[in-house]
């Protein structure tokens, strides 16, 4: 702050030096958690007001949100088994956020991963190991995931194309290619109604993780997080993507190659989400058709947003959400009210958790820095 | 004059009618975010803004029987919309482009929501115009079956061109969009400046929404809207945040969008859904070819965060 703050002798006087970096590691830690949270409570409170304006008891409803996503092992599993795309659709947000990209197109990559791993898959289900199966079936589909959204990246830097806007434009093209692919090239002549690839061999699918019904997927993502976090954190990758994420012109300056990592980052996110198709594929579907496009790249934004582009919070609140995907059929059965409701609901914990961006850094409580004054 | 139709100049015709028919609700929503992007803000839940226009204008004409009520009635929610937008975006460190998604995600819900018991009902249509009376064929007087608000939108693209340049609000939004500094030392609160051009667009676009489920497709249903509202967005940059550019910039995106249904009525099956990307794919050439990374784009309002 000023030059007094950081002065050595005048930065241990009021506490004593050793418990004062405990303060200042907690209340810096807090802040996101206490301001998020409570953006959660008034997201909460306002949705309820919404329920209640419609003339249902929010009580009812949040209850139920409880017992379908959470209260029981099995519906925790179901939660669970939903958080596994979120996971790693939310990857796609939060890598490239570090680098102060937005990128939304997170579902094309996804759609385009989980034609590549059935495209893949069909010359060699029947005659191939599984594993290697499988194997190769995620690697078609991060490769293409990886180019889907690395396109936008590179078109970012280089052409100077806003990558919002175009990673949704690559979105919408992906979607019409899988819708091509699907009624086309690779459509099973024996699905009628619903056109899809041949179905994969019940041998070749992604199993269950031993001793729950939840599939392989959710340690995919929980592994692509930690694996994300590693990069961020500790790789000097990582550390020159933050600072040019900081400062784009500061970065140019101190030689550090910002092309080279915005293509790279935005690939890698791209590969997380094609990951994600291909568990979509591999473990739920059976074959690639337009389920693809379900809307997990959508919800993954809000994840990376709530998780504040954090790949070890996006756990959390990937489960989180996932519980209430998971409990949106239940709310619907039992108080009558639209399968909407859920994405009602996440828009308005998406707008108050942004909006609450606006608090950080007012509240002196979080910031050691204005201790020293007071103290 | 056969009956069998009129061979392959069916296809520029479909192509004709088609830009005409599909491009209304890009003028609308278009002209509405060159308005909002002129006073420094982005919005992109106009996505969000249309469906729910069109959900809200689908449901005030079957309840009140006439669909002039349904597009002011979209309007008014478009509004609300594009003032909650602005007011949220006036805070220090809100991010414009992130709270447009969350507000295309709640329109839509809050759009799914409501419109659930409308999906069945029909409502009266927008009318239109026929043009076409000088030929015989009915292909012909179908292409040129014009609905009233694609008029109206062209009209409001003319007036705003002339606006931004000669009417005093005009130049108000252009200095918001340009300097924040420059607003505030000429005493104009550019707070309120942008709060009024976000609702302004909002409302614009829930006229391109009430077009859709009023006149074409002319019904309400979950996937009336296939990213019209964030491909004008798009489209905006592309027209140079010129509303005459808006203007041609959407008939350009209705003929690719017709494209595919044109080719595919006189029996080219092949690649069909490919067609059906003919709008991003050139969106997405148009954007790449006219961006640089080094400049910023010729026209483009200097408080805007997109083009940063």
């Amino acid at each position: 702050m000023t030059i007094e703050a950081n002065d050595p002798v005048l930065s241990i006087v009021g506490k004593p030096a050793s418990l004062r970096p405990v303060l200042e590691w907690t209340a810096r830690r807090a802040e996101p958690v206490v301001i998020g949270l409570t953006a959660i409570l008034i997201g909460l409170a306002i949705f309820s007001l919404f329920i209640l304006a419609v003339g249902k008891s929010p009580a009812t409803l949040f209850q139920l949100m409880y017992t379908g996503g959470f209260a029981s092992w099995f519906s925790v599993q179901n939660s669970l088994s939903r958080a596994a795309p979120l996971l790693l659709t939310a990857l796609c947000v939060a890598l490239p956020a570090r680098l102060g990209l937005v990128i939304i197109g997170g579902e094309g990559a996804v759609v385009l991963g989980g034609v590549a791993a059935a495209a893949m898959a069909l010359p060699l289900a029947g005659t191939a190991p599984v594993f290697l199966t499988l194997v190769l079936m995620a690697m078609a589909a991060m490769v293409v995931g990886g180019i889907w959204i690395g396109l936008a990246g590179f078109l970012r830097h280089y052409r100077g194309v806003n990558e919002t806007i175009s990673s949704l434009l690559l979105s919408y093209i992906a979607i019409a290619l899988m819708n091509q692919f699907v009624e086309g090239l690779l459509r099973d002549p024996a699905s009628l109604n619903k056109p899809s690839t041949r179905p994969l061999p019940a041998e070749y699918m992604l199993g269950n993780i031993p001793g729950m019904d939840v599939h392989w997927g959710l340690v995919i993502g929980i592994l692509a997080c930690i694996v994300s976090w590693i990069v961020i954190e500790a790789t000097s990758y990582g550390f020159a993507a933050r600072i040019a994420g900081g400062n784009v012109r500061a970065a140019q300056i101190q030689g550090l190659p910002v092309g080279k990592l915005i293509a790279g980052f935005t690939a890698l996110a791209g590969s997380f989400a094609g990951l994600a198709g291909m568990i979509e594929v591999a473990a739920v579907q059976g074959s690639a058709n337009a389920s693809l496009a379900a809307g997990y790249g959508y919800t993954g934004i809000l994840v990376a947003f709530l998780a504040r582009h954090n790949p070890l919070a996006i756990i959390p609140v990937a489960i989180l959400l996932g519980g209430i995907d998971a409990s949106g059929g239940l709310i619907q059965r039992r108080m009558g009210l639209p399968d909407a409701t859920v994405l009602v609901l996440q828009g308005t914990l998406f707008i108050v958790i942004l909006f609450c961006e606006t608090f950080y850094g007012r509240f002196k409580i979080f910031n050691p820095d204005l201790w020293k004054r007071t103290l | 004059m056969e009956e069998t139709g009129i061979g392959i100049w069916g296809v520029p015709l479909a192509i004709f009618a088609g830009a005409i028919r599909v491009s209304t609700p890009f003028i609308f929503v278009s002209l509405g975010e060159t308005i909002t992007e002129r006073s420094g803000r982005i919005n992109l839940g106009l996505e969000g803004t249309l469906v729910f226009g069109a959900m809200t204008a689908y449901a005030v004409a079957v309840i009140t029987g006439s669909p002039t009520f349904g597009v002011l009635a979209a309007m008014m929610a478009g509004a609300i919309f594009g003032l909650i937008h602005g007011w949220i975006c006036k805070f220090p460190k809100v991010n414009d482009i992130a709270i447009g998604i969350a507000m295309m995600q709640f329109g839509l819900g809050m759009a799914f929501f409501l419109g659930k018991s409308f999906i069945q009902p029909v409502a009266p249509k927008l009318p239109s115009i026929a043009l076409g009376g000088w030929s015989n064929m009915p292909q012909v007087q179908a292409a040129l079956n014009i609905n009233v608000l694609f008029f109206i939108g062209a009209a409001l693209a003319l007036f705003l061109f002339w606006a931004f340049k000669n009417m005093r609000i005009g130049l108000i939004l252009r200095v918001v969009g340009d300097s924040t500094d420059a607003a505030r030392a000429m005493g104009i609160d550019p707070d309120r400046v942008r709060l009024l051009a976000t609702a302004a667009g909002g409302s614009l676009a829930a006229i391109g929404g009430a077009y859709l489920s009023l006149y074409y497709p002319g019904s309400w249903n979950e996937g009336i809207s296939s990213g019209q509202g964030l491909m004008a967005v798009a489209l905006v940059i592309f027209a140079r945040w010129n509303p005459i550019g808006c203007f041609l910039a959407a008939l350009l995106f209705g003929g690719a969008g017709a494209l595919g249904p044109a080719l595919q009525s006189v029996g080219v099956t092949q690649g069909y859904y490919l067609f059906y990307a003919a709008p991003y794919v050139l969106t997405l050439i148009i954007l790449v070819a006219t961006s640089s990374p080094t400049r910023s784009l010729a026209g483009a309002p200097g408080a805007l965060s997109l083009t940063k």
